[in-house]
């Protein structure tokens, strides 16, 4: 699949990678151009590093340049949006659908990705996925990108059913470790993942939903 | 950070007592608790740049951590399991109480000037 242009909307710094980063590999490899817009610099995050090298009022400084260069191992630019961690659900949602809009319709994409809204665990996952599914709903249908909506809740394949899209990454795993290495301050909750055999087997294959399967 | 040594933060906390300041206090036992055990509940609050003035705040020794205490004219501010502390660059005091694993679980800072991110000034 040749996608020329590809819009990531996610609410923190590492999202990008655990959820998309080997299909961002894979896009990357085959000439698309992705951006990953992130909705805040997870400033309320609570891996501080471990050791502990961050704190509440650094870590924001850390994962902007986490960020950073794990945008540049998957070869992707990044926006970030603005917003605040863990702060999303409580802003009015019509303000942020026209935000996303107005910048969609400048950037022109012909695929989102984003999550599933309800089923994508962390209140900001779900808040900005719900924006970013309405801004692509209000677009003109002429200028409206595909949409793909990663899932994470356990409760995903019981109430929607299978992903129409299963994708394994294998061959860009080593893309992928390695993007999800320069989150060192996340890195502590991902080792813990990483110990668990079925949880890294997981981040090899990565699902989305299309936007025909909402509800 | 560093391991709080009691009588260092009392006098840093003595420093703010009657002068109006700027709290951020939190808790939070993260984002993901029930997902990864459907048996957990997740907890969690913050209050950033409450503008109080305490007449007088204590740091107490309870054996693993420490707890503080703000007394306010109408109220009190008060956090429980701080282990680290540090006086940062801008004279904030920033105290934080972390797991095993290096996660916070509760922080509690003081600033003469309102708490805003360092990241904030690249956007």
């Amino acid at each position: 699949m040749s996608k020329q242009r590809v819009i990531i909307i996610f609410p923190h710094p590492d999202d990008e990678t655990f959820g998309t980063g080997g299909t961002i590999a894979d896009f990357i490899e085959k000439g698309a151009n992705v951006t990953y817009w992130c909705g805040t610099l997870g400033d309320m995050g609570r891996n501080m590093g471990n050791p502990v090298f961050a704190n509440r009022e650094t870590l924001s400084t850390h994962r902007r340049k986490e960020l950073q260069e794990a945008t540049e191992v998957l070869g992707i630019d990044y926006v970030h949006l603005g917003y605040r961690d863990k702060t999303i659900e409580f802003e009015p949602l019509e303000e942020i659908v026209t935000h996303l809009r107005t910048k969609l319709e400048q950037e022109k994409p012909d695929l989102v990705i984003t999550h599933f809204p309800g089923y994508a665990v962390h209140p900001d996952h779900d808040a900005l996925g719900r924006a970013a599914v309405e801004a692509v709903k209000e677009m003109k249908e002429e200028e409206r990108p595909e949409l793909w909506l990663h899932a994470i809740s356990n409760q995903a394949a019981t109430d929607l059913g299978e992903p129409a899209i299963v994708r394994d990454v294998s061959e860009y795993w080593d893309t992928k470790w390695k993007a999800l290495r320069t989150h060192l301050s996340q890195a502590d909750g991902m080792v813990d993942l990483l110990n668990r055999e079925d949880q890294l087997e997981r981040l090899k294959t990565e699902r989305f939903y299309t936007g025909d399967q909402l509800r | 950070m560093e391991a709080i040594v009691r009588e260092d933060v009392q006098k840093e906390i003595d420093a703010f007592a009657g002068k109006p300041v700027y709290v951020h206090l939190e808790t939070t036992n993260g984002a993901y608790a029930s997902h990864f055990n459907e048996k957990a509940h997740n907890v969690g609050a913050f209050i950033r740049n409450a503008n109080v003035t305490y007449s007088h705040g204590k740091i107490i020794s309870t054996g693993g951590g420490y707890r503080v205490g703000l007394k306010l004219e109408l109220g009190w501010v008060y956090a429980e399991g701080l282990t680290d502390y540090e006086v940062d660059e801008q004279n904030r005091l920033l105290m934080a109480g972390h797991d095993e694993q290096g996660r916070l679980m509760v922080a509690l800072e003081i600033s003469q000037t309102p708490f805003a991110h360092e990241a904030d000034s690249h956007e």
